[in-house]
């Protein structure tokens, strides 16, 4: 089955290369150039950050070797430093993130795109993207004196009827814990993904429902069988923009997370994140925890690397799987 | 696609160009520099940064001090840390602290600009906090050896036998104590946890004393406002804040027994009386936590001004010493409105001596 040509091949085809490879006027020139010149300050900025958190990081790069990532102490006064609390903490408050924010924001953007009536689309549409509006403190503050207090009963019941599950053992201490900076996470990762899932929604083509619909689907059998598939790569994408956000949160995540530094399973315990440890000991740190604290940064940065590039593969892998399989 | 590049490309210009932007804007000029910069009688401008506990005492005494000298005194609150690191490099003119720098942070202070003074300015306390309905403040008491044990979590319920027998009146719920700490590095942490290394050798060899340590327990709370709201929200909830924010923000305290083991609730007097009839050294590097004075309240310390013996320009010098030296006098009275506790006399005898010692070109500044 032939590959249906996509916007990308029509633009990047042969009739542009061949307009490409005209002789250039110096106009032309300038132009490409200063583009080029644009590109490679974005690649040389991100290799200069890199370095330099490097060569800060080396002190204690060389101190702690592999033991930093594999550690699980933070103790200024000794000088020991050990990352993993902080790489789990990042990690699980994402994907409990991504677990709430992913079928949320579906279910937001497939409403918006296709069921809403025309009158609410818009209203709804703006109150969603107000939501990325808000300053991350504030949404920390509401996180602290709002979210927290409301879940602390739920917690509470779940740990006293549920804490035979390792994952809901107590104590429970008010609400400020790692499920706590997920749910936070979430929210924030929820107008981002929302928007571009509704973008890609958008661009399906009418036809595909219409046939759809005129086989004698459903309105769910269209959306989930036509729709959604058409958009996938939108979606993945979506989600790991989203995934982006929540691995490098700062402010509202050290507000509700707890704080506590150890590797637990217990969603109810204080914890803490890579972002949030670096923000709240930088100001007051002196000596090798300054070290300590750009090497947590340098990981934080890897972290994101790879989480970027694990999105780009699956988008990747996603488009072609719609390509190969036919629509 | 292609828009999407286009908009990362213009970012990136957008980046280099605010980075190559000027930056002369926002830094303080440096401080000490050779010879009389500053014709006398002119109005002379000094920088400071530092600390953030005692901010709302030196703004007033800036305010205060603009009015009846020629000097203005810009003071930036970025935390002791900060403070440490700037007079260091002689980006101000002064530096505060609520901590005493540490061997190492004092040797490159003195590469750079010879020996550096701790001169003590007020002081304040920390007030152990808790949240149990029922239980007015002051009406808990507890020993160093009971808190200690609660912050090393061996102390885990209220109604704990160490805890009762010290509250033969109170009834003590069967909950969890939440334990509550600052998150960031705080000067606060450092006064806490002196006190805890003082009373409670297991404290200071598994944790120790610094702006932040490694905690046994449970929740942290950014700044006092963060550890505040949270003991206000977790029944059963211990933390530590200064004394002027649970005063203002009438959370219950502890009454802590002191070195004569007499239960003393913190107050201003009871916070001066820390350095009072004790012994002080020269120099003034000294915690006065778990004072030996019986009506002294044991967590309790100084905050300091930080500014190297031999200043380079002598107006600014002379401006700075006559600033402190009426800070230690006429502005001790502001500090009592504010919550801060004003220094006792024998601590201010000491400062005094410490204002003398400040030279320009091997001539003391002070005049009187």
């Amino acid at each position: 089955m032939a590959r249906p040509q996509t916007i990308e091949d029509q633009t990047h085809g042969r009739a542009w290369r061949s307009l490409l490879r005209r002789p250039a006027s110096p106009g032309d020139r300038l132009f490409q150039g200063t583009t080029l010149l644009a590109a490679l300050s974005l690649l040389g900025l991100l290799l200069a950050m890199a370095a330099y958190l490097f060569y800060v990081a080396w002190p204690s790069i060389a101190r702690f070797g592999v033991r930093f990532l594999t550690g699980s102490t933070w103790d200024p006064v000794k000088e020991v430093f050990g990352a993993l609390p902080a790489i789990y903490g990042t990690l699980l408050t994402s994907a409990l993130a991504m677990l709430v924010a992913v079928p949320v924001s579906l279910g937001v953007a497939i409403f918006l795109a296709e069921l809403s009536p025309r009158w609410l689309r818009a209203p709804a549409s703006f109150l969603v993207e107000m939501l990325a509006a808000i300053p991350s403190v504030v949404l920390g503050l509401w996180g602290l004196f709002v979210m927290a207090p409301v879940l602390y009963p739920l917690e509470k019941w779940l740990a006293s009827s549920l804490g035979f599950v390792p994952l809901f053992r107590g104590p429970v201490f008010g609400g400020v814990n790692f499920l706590a900076g997920g749910l936070i996470l979430s929210i924030m990762a929820l107008p981002i993904i929302t928007a571009v899932v509704r973008d890609a929604i958008l661009t399906v083509p009418a036809a595909q429902r219409e046939a759809m619909l005129a086989l004698g689907a459903t309105r769910w059998e269209a959306i989930s069988q036509a729709v959604l598939p058409y958009a996938r790569s939108g979606i993945v994408a979506a989600s790991i923009l989203g995934l982006g956000r929540a691995v490098g949160e700062t402010m509202a995540v050290t507000m509700v997370v707890g704080n506590g530094y150890r590797l637990t399973a217990r969603l109810f315990a204080p914890g803490n994140t890579m972002a949030s440890k670096i923000a709240t000991q930088f100001n007051e740190a002196s000596g090798l925890e300054i070290n300590a604290l750009v090497e947590l940064a340098l990981v934080l940065f890897a972290v994101a690397l790879v989480v970027n590039l694990a999105g780009r593969l699956l988008v990747r892998w996603t488009v072609a799987r719609a390509a190969g399989g036919g629509q | 696609m292609l828009r999407a590049r286009g908009v990362a490309s213009l970012l990136a210009v957008g980046l280099l160009l605010a980075a190559c932007g000027p930056t002369t804007q926002g830094t303080p000029t440096p401080g000490p520099s050779a010879g009389d910069t500053t014709p006398p009688g002119a109005t002379v401008r000094l920088n400071g940064a530092g600390a953030t506990f005692p901010y709302p005492l030196y703004s007033k005494w800036f305010d205060e001090y603009a009015e009846v000298s020629n000097t203005q005194v810009n003071y930036q609150s970025i935390g002791s840390g900060g403070g440490i690191r700037q007079i260091t490099e002689g980006t101000v003119d002064f530096g505060a602290s609520d901590g005493i720098m540490t061997a190492q942070q004092q040797v490159a202070a003195e590469q750079r600009g010879g020996p550096i003074l701790h001169i003590p300015m007020t002081m304040g306390s920390v007030a152990v906090v808790y949240n149990l309905p029922g239980i007015p403040s002051g009406q808990l008491k507890l020993t160093p050896e009971a808190l200690a044990d609660i912050y090393l979590k061996r102390i885990a319920k209220w109604n704990d036998p160490r805890i009762a027998q010290l509250n033969p009146g109170l009834s003590l719920p069967n909950q969890d104590i939440a334990v509550v700490h600052r998150s960031d590095g705080s000067g606060t942490t450092f006064i806490f946890t002196n006190y805890l290394s003082k009373v409670s050798q297991e404290w200071k060899e598994k944790v120790g004393n610094a702006t932040a340590v490694n905690w046994p327990g449970d929740v942290g709370g950014q700044g006092n406002e963060g550890v505040a709201g949270q003991v206000r929200q977790i029944p059963g909830a211990m933390g530590y804040v200064e004394v002027a924010y649970a005063k203002q923000n009438r959370i219950p305290w502890v009454a802590l027994a002191n070195a004569s083991r007499d239960f003393i609730e913190p107050s201003l007097e009871s916070t001066s009386a820390a350095a009072q009839g004790v012994d002080l050294p020269d120099d003034m590097k000294v915690m006065v936590t778990n004072s030996s004075n019986p009506q002294a309240y044991p967590i309790a310390g100084f905050t300091w001004l930080l500014m190297f013996v031999q200043q380079t320009d002598c107006n600014k010098g002379r401006a700075l010493v006559d600033m402190m030296w009426w800070a230690l006098h006429d502005g001790q009275q502001y500090g009592t409105a504010l919550d801060y506790a004003p220094l006792p006399p024998d601590a201010v005898r000491k400062a005094e001596a410490q204002v003398r010692s400040i030279t320009c070109g091997s001539q003391p500044l002070l005049e009187r």
